[in-house]
Parts: C-alpha cells; structure tokens; sequence
C-alpha cells in the first residue's frame, strides 16, 4: 500500500515531472498535427456545404472546439490549483498557472471566430446573446487570475491567491451561466438562438469532434512546454536543474 | 458574536473619525448617476428604463472604491496579524469587518438610492423594490468585493486588479438587482430576482468571510 502510494506521487515532485513531460511533449503534439489535419480536411473538403449557412459555417470546427476548451481547461485548472492549495503540492499550482494563458487564449478564440461567424450568419459582429456573454465573463476570469499571479513576486503566495481566486471563480461560473441566460431571455427575444440549429450531417459533427481532439492535444501539449518552463524558472536555485544538459549549455 | 460587534463598533468608530472616506464614495455614487443623463439626453422615456441599470452600476462602483481601503490600514499597522492570532475565530471578525463595510458604504447607497431615483422618474413601488434589491445586494458586493480585497492586499497596483477580479464576479447580483427593479417597471413581480438575490447572499454570507479569511491568512505569511 505505502509503496503504492509512493509510486503515485512520484510524478508530484517537480524533478521527475520535468523529464516525464519532455518525453510527453512531442507525442501530444504529434497527435494534435495529426487530429488538425484530418479535421481540417473533414471540415474543408468532405463536409457538405449547409444549406442555410452556406460555405460560412465552416468556422464552426474551429469555433466550438475552442469554446469547449476555454470551459473545460478553466475547471482543469480550478482542479489543480485547489489540489495545490489543499495538499499543498507545487506542481499542481504550476500546472494551473501553465493552463491559464490557454484557457484565455481558447476564451479569446472563440469570441473571435463567434464574430466572424455572426458577421456573414446574424449582420452583427456582436450580439449580446447570453452564450457571447458568458464566454466574454470568462475570459475576463482568466484575465484576472493571470494578472493576480503576475503581480504577486512571492510565487508560493502567487499560488494560494490564484487558488482561491480560482475556486471562487468555479462557484461562480454557474451562476454567471445560468443568471446572464435568464438576463437575455428577459430583455430580447430569442433573435438568434444557436440552439435551434438544423441538426448536423454526420460528417460535420466527426470533423467537429476531431477538431476537439486536436485542440486538446494542442492544448496538453503547450501546458506541458509551459509547466517545464515553469519549473526551471522557479527551481532554478537546485542541484538537478544545473545538472540539466539543455540549463549547462 | 460579542468580538465580531466589538470590530464592528470599532470600525464605525474610525469611519466617523474620517467622515470624507465614507463621502467620497457617497458622492462618487451621486456625481456617476448624474452623468448618465448628460451623456446620453434627458429623454424621460429613455432614461426611465435605464435608471435601474445605472443605479445599479453606480453603487457596483461605489462600493468597489472602499474595498481597497478595507484590510490594507489594519495591514499596515499590524491589527490584522492580531486579529489571526487571536483566539476568537479569525472569520468571526473579519465578519465583522465586512459587516461594518457595508453598514459605511453600502447602506448610505440604499438610503440614497430612492432619491435619485426620482431623478429618474420611478415611481413608487419601482423605487420600494429599488430599495429592497439593494438591500438584499450591497451586502452581497460587500461579501464578494471582501474576497478580492483579501487577496490583492499589499500588492503593487492593488487597485485595478482589485476591479479586475471582482467586477466580473458582481454579474449576478448586478443582473438580479436591477432586473428586480426593471420587471416591476414593466408590471411583472419582482419576486423571483428578489428570491434568487436573497437566496446569492445566503450562500455568500456562509462562503465569502470564509474565503477572505483563507485568502488574508495567505497574505499574511
């Protein structure tokens, strides 16, 4: 049992982590070339053309995968900085900081291509449909929990802030979710409703679920590139990372 | 209970001392409700359906103008390292605290908030429920606002990230508070933004001393 345990910690300590995530590092991301490609092809060559939208709709793969990301990473990320707050573990705070600037990226993102998908679809860059605001208020979440970290010098305190702040957030996402759907319910009419769309062709909806593989390969891969770049940051003072080939060249 | 009053009548005590902070924000509320006609017209129809929104958003601002000053004098001259070494409960008084926060800035808000509303030509039952939604609010952005104090305590442009962090987290209350107020402009209940309002500060009167507790113990290591 206690050896057990020992094994599953193992990776917990930021010297073993280090390697592990380089040897990581290339398989996510030959994967996420992989899952674009093949996605990308789906969406560009075999998809059929929608009816009602017309070529335009195409955003589509790149858009709700993004969307989806932008949500889930904020939860991954909520997970471990609590985990690093409640066992006080430094990787997992590390780990939570790595996934911040995607999750904002992924929140940015999806805003983006949403614009320049209303544009052609809705006449409007921007409409104040309740699933446009509650993303815009995530991505102002992510903005303030990367800028709390950044202005906290003391990383150790930097963690604990960016936990608590992170959890509060996830209690409060919900809430903003469910609040802001109601606002829009009340204030206008369902003018445009995305959840009325005509239901998908197969083929679109495999392109779509291909592009989300690939864009969570990406989005494992980056947060690996960022943790290791993390570490040596903030270990830079130890024994191991002066051994390191790539830090003695 | 007895320490938490005892910060309370404490805290009251050194806001009267220095009557101008607690102005400030008063007059701050009043000057940024005024504007909004003067930027936008003084179109009565127009401007009474938006005075719940600019009420609101003007006492989300007031409120955010005390929350810098709300740990950082008793940071600096070490009350708060007592206050987390002492033997009462540290959320206790920093219940306490928050409580006297909003006792200072957010019920002169509510108290006010009728008057101006008349600038804006609510009628009586719009500016009763006016009153209520802040009642059951402004303790509400006290208890979030308190959070983000807790953790931007001491830090370089403390301020502004101040408002970056809890801004956002005031989008329910905001949207409940003056939707309570709108539907009794357009002749519906209010009962159920005032339910969902009351039912946002029960849960932040249970969670938020406790956070900001957590998040001033990290502060203070």
């Amino acid at each position: 049992m206690n050896n057990r345990l020992i094994h599953w910690f193992k990776f917990a300590s930021p010297q073993s982590f280090y390697p592990l995530a380089g040897k990581m590092i290339p398989w996510f991301w030959g994967l996420a070339a992989i899952f674009f490609v093949a996605g990308l092809y789906i969406g560009f060559f075999v998809a059929p053309t929608d009816f009602q939208q017309g070529e335009g709709y195409r955003i589509i793969f790149v858009h709700v995968p993004a969307a989806w990301m932008s949500m889930f990473i904020y939860l991954v990320m909520a997970f471990w900085a609590g985990l690093g707050l409640a066992l006080n573990t430094r990787l997992s705070s590390m780990m939570a900081q790595a996934l911040a600037p995607t999750g904002a990226i992924m929140a940015f993102l999806s805003l983006w291509t949403g614009a320049w998908w209303g544009k052609p679809m809705w006449g409007a860059w921007w409409v104040w449909d309740a699933r446009l605001t509650s993303a815009l208020i995530l991505f102002f979440l992510y903005i303030g929990f990367i800028a709390l970290q950044a202005a906290i010098d003391d990383a150790r305190r930097a963690d604990k802030a960016g936990a608590i702040l992170a959890l509060v957030g996830v209690v409060n996402v919900p809430i903003i979710y469910f609040s802001v759907q109601w606002w829009n319910t009340l204030h206008q009419g369902a003018s445009v409703s995305l959840t009325r769309a005509p239901t998908m062709a197969t083929t679109m909806l495999w392109g779509m679920l291909i592009m989300a593989l690939a864009f969570w390969m990406y989005s494992i891969a980056v947060a690996l590139m960022r943790v290791r770049a993390i570490i040596l940051e903030r270990e830079a003072h130890t024994e191991w990372v002066k051994e390191l080939p790539e830090v003695k060249n | 209970m007895n320490a938490a009053i005892a910060v309370i009548r404490r805290d009251l005590l050194l806001a009267m001392r220095r009557k101008s902070e607690v102005m400030t924000a008063l007059f701050f509320f009043i000057i940024v409700v005024s504007l909004f006609p003067l930027g936008i017209g003084p179109e009565p129809v127009l401007l009474k359906k938006i005075a719940p929104g600019i009420l609101w958003v003007a006492a989300l601002l007031a409120t955010m103008l005390g929350l810098a000053r709300l740990f950082a004098p008793d940071h600096a001259d070490g009350t708060l390292e007592q206050m987390a070494l002492s033997p009462t409960p540290m959320g206790v008084l920093i219940a306490g605290k928050i409580a006297a926060h909003w006792i200072t800035t957010g019920l002169p808000l509510v108290l006010l908030a009728p008057v101006l509303g008349i600038q804006f030509d609510l009628d009586g039952a719009a500016l009763g429920i006016l009153v209520v939604a802040l009642l059951l609010g402004t303790p509400l952005l006290s208890l979030i606002g308190a959070i983000g104090a807790a953790l931007t305590l001491g830090l370089r442009g403390g301020g502004v990230l101040l408002s970056l962090l809890v801004l956002p987290l005031y989008v329910p209350t905001l949207i409940f508070g003056a939707g309570a107020v709108e539907m009794v402009v357009s002749g519906m209940s209010a009962a159920g933004h005032l339910s969902l309002l009351a039912a946002m500060l029960a849960l932040a009167l249970f969670f938020a001393p406790w956070a900001t507790t957590a998040a001033l113990r990290i502060a203070l290591e």
